[in-house]
């Protein structure tokens, strides 16, 4: 059961539980229910985002651009509804096949041109940016009686509400884990992750699926800029300014390797309410600024990436001896 | 004898210098007040000036990523480091009875120790240059808040003013700062076993280490290098406006640094580096950025502008794009004979 693929993310499991006891100890009010699907909701946009990037992870890139694009999405849903009169059923397919398409976009770039996907998303971080500040450079109101609808929507499990936003969030993570596990596309994004070369002697249709991984995570961006316009019911061109770095961070917390290959992506879930629980503590605590939960965000990030080079040089050491 | 090979037509070297001259002809014809350029009051006054000021900050974080990027890495903190470094500075000239001198030290060699930290992770821990920056990145900005307490630090600062709008032979002293910088890196790049060395290893790592060459060390040496360029423009950015704003100081520098060096013709992929192209590269970036300021077209449209380039000069750099010219001219050729 414990191996070195399933350590990481056991570890994550076990700090976040750590935190939560920690803070339902400490603090009156953070153990519950309530909590809880507090966690959910607020978080979800994070989590979907980084159910995407988990993909993008496993195969061995990097994508960049997701914040923007949930600032862009939201923007266009702003457009869609509020002057384009659409209704916001219509406005969110619409947003979220306008969003894969740009994912699709670069992912060609990148496995065309062969560019670091890096740098390629980092353009698309730009352009997307720039794209959402030409539709409104201020602030819109998405006022829609279906908007209103959707965000009003909840299930009340005790004290704790499971809205709209949270079921939504969790059933895309379970669409993200079942893809990765049961599809050959799962299959091939962990085989080009681990070593791209074996994998394309193996007779995996590399560009095709680099090509899918960036149209994927486009498409989870998309859903979660869906779902911010949802629960915000606005849109703004600040949105989602450094989520991807939020994003990364929670796929790593999650215990996902960043070389690729190896990890889970149910680990964005809990690398997510890591985050989240992170801040809660932060907010219960009272006498620490909003700063200093990036600060605590980097060093975990730093102690998880440490904490995977260990146990890949133990993992060498150990295949060396036996082999 | 005066050795030519360097003034041959090499689209390398002349492709940057040709698209900033083609940029600033284009526009001279369309506004000829762009290009004028005034001598007052013992100072120059003109567009052309402005863009020169305006892109010191940017071509001198971009200096430290070309050594960085000659590595084969890549410095995502810059950003970052610039607002701390900036944060530094501003809370030491306020909070503290220090020297300009000391001041000026002490903010630069806080940029040099994060870059110390970015280079052992990069080179002695082994993780990738995108994520062992990316951490300071994260939480870089974080850190600068914490330092000012969150609030913007404005001061009063008489050194801090020369350096910001000062003049020095009718050349405002950031631009005498950053040439002399520029000067400097050459020196070493170019001249010294130092810049060879750090080239080598970005080319091949494992190469250099067979002849014998301490690629770790050189790494980190070059992080260190790009550290301290940031905090010069750090220190730089908030001279110009006497306050330090932290929460906008160095937003998005670490791209137009990057952008610079990949105009500049530098490989994301490690290897050779072109200095004075970069600041090339720089001058480029910040001209389109003047442009679209003072042309009345929108400035949101910057950053559409400068992602469509990047990804141009990028899809012409790749091998893909130059393999299939290769065909073409081979199929030419072949159809001639």
């Amino acid at each position: 059961m414990i191996s070195e693929r399933t350590l990481p993310l056991l570890s994550a499991i076990a700090v976040l539980l750590i935190l939560y006891a920690y803070g339902s100890f400490a603090y009156n009010g953070f153990f519950g229910l309530r909590l809880a699907g507090y966690l959910l909701t607020d978080n979800a946009f994070i989590i979907v985002t980084a159910v995407g990037m988990a993909f993008v992870i496993l195969s061995g890139g990097i994508d960049l651009s997701v914040g923007s694009m949930i600032a862009f999405v939201c923007a266009l849903m702003a457009l869609l509804v509020v002057k384009l009169q659409i209704h916001p059923l219509w406005a969110i397919l619409i947003s979220i096949i306008v969003g894969t398409g740009f994912g699709t976009i670069m992912g060609t770039i990148i496995a065309v041109f062969k560019i670091q996907p890096f740098i390629v998303t980092l353009a698309g971080m730009f352009m997307f940016r720039g794209l959402g500040y030409v539709i409104n450079t201020q602030q819109v109101k998405i006022d829609h009686p279906f908007m209103t609808t959707l965000s009003d929507f909840g299930v009340y499990i005790g004290q704790g509400e499971l809205n709209f936003v949270a079921i939504i969030m969790l059933v895309f993570l379970v669409l993200g884990v079942v893809i990765s596990r049961y599809t050959r596309f799962g299959h091939n994004v962990y085989a080009i992750g681990g070593d791209s070369h074996s994998a394309a002697l193996l007779g995996v249709n590399i560009p095709w699926t680099t090509i899918r991984v960036y149209a994927l995570s486009g498409f989870y961006a998309s859903v979660a800029g869906v779902l911010f316009a949802v629960a915000t019911g606005s849109a703004y061109p600040e949105i989602g300014i450094a989520v991807e770095l939020d994003a990364i961070a929670a796929v790593v917390l999650g215990g996902t390797l960043l070389t690729g290959g190896v990890g889970y992506v149910f680990g964005a879930f809990i690398g997510g309410m890591t985050f989240g629980v992170i801040q809660q503590l932060i907010n219960f605590d009272g006498s620490l600024n909003a700063a200093s939960t990036r600060i605590v965000i980097g060093v975990l990030l730093l102690l998880f990436i440490l904490m995977q080079k260990v146990i890949l040089v133990w993992v060498r050491k150990f295949t060396a001896k036996t082999s | 004898m005066i050795n030519l090979k360097g003034l041959t037509f090499n689209p390398k070297i002349w492709g940057p210098v040709l698209s900033l001259v083609a940029i600033i002809v284009i526009m001279g014809i369309i506004d000829p007040g762009f290009v004028k350029i005034e001598f007052k009051d013992g100072r120059f006054y003109g567009s052309l000036i402005d863009v020169l000021v305006r892109a010191t900050p940017t071509a001198i974080v971009a200096l430290g990523m070309a050594v960085v990027i000659g590595t084969k890495g890549i410095d995502l903190s810059v950003g970052s480091v610039v607002a701390i470094c900036g944060a530094v500075a501003a809370m030491l000239i306020t909070a503290t009875d220090l020297s300009f001198f000391s001041v000026m030290v002490l903010s630069l060699a806080a940029g040099g120790v994060i870059g110390l930290m970015n280079g052992i992770m990069v080179s002695y821990v082994g993780i990738q240059p995108i994520i062992a920056t990316l951490i300071l990145m994260v939480s870089g900005r974080g850190i600068a808040q914490l330092i000012t307490g969150g609030r913007s630090v404005s001061f009063d600062s008489i050194p801090m003013d020369i350096i910001g709008s000062g003049m020095f032979l009718a050349i405002p002293v950031r631009i005498w700062i950053a040439a002399g910088l520029l000067l400097l890196t050459v020196l070493v790049m170019r001249k010294t076993a130092i810049g060879m060395f750090i080239e080598s290893v970005g080319a091949n790592a494992r190469a250099s280490r067979y002849v014998g060459i301490e690629a770790r060390l050189l790494k980190v040496f070059a992080y260190i290098f790009s550290g301290v360029c940031a905090a010069l423009a750090g220190v730089i950015l908030i001279a110009d406006v006497g306050i330090a704003e932290i929460n906008r100081l160095g937003l998005w520098l670490e791209l137009d640094a990057i952008l610079a060096v990949v105009l500049a013709g530098g490989s994301l992929n490690g290897g050779r580096i072109y200095l004075g192209l970069t600041i090339i590269g720089a001058l480029i970036i910040q001209t389109l950025t003047t442009i679209i300021f003072s042309s009345g077209v929108p400035v949101e449209y910057n950053l559409i502008v400068k992602a469509s380039i990047i990804l141009l000069v990028l899809l012409a750099q790749s091998s893909t794009t130059q393999n299939a010219f290769r065909e073409l001219n081979l199929k030419r050729k072949g159809a001639r004979s």
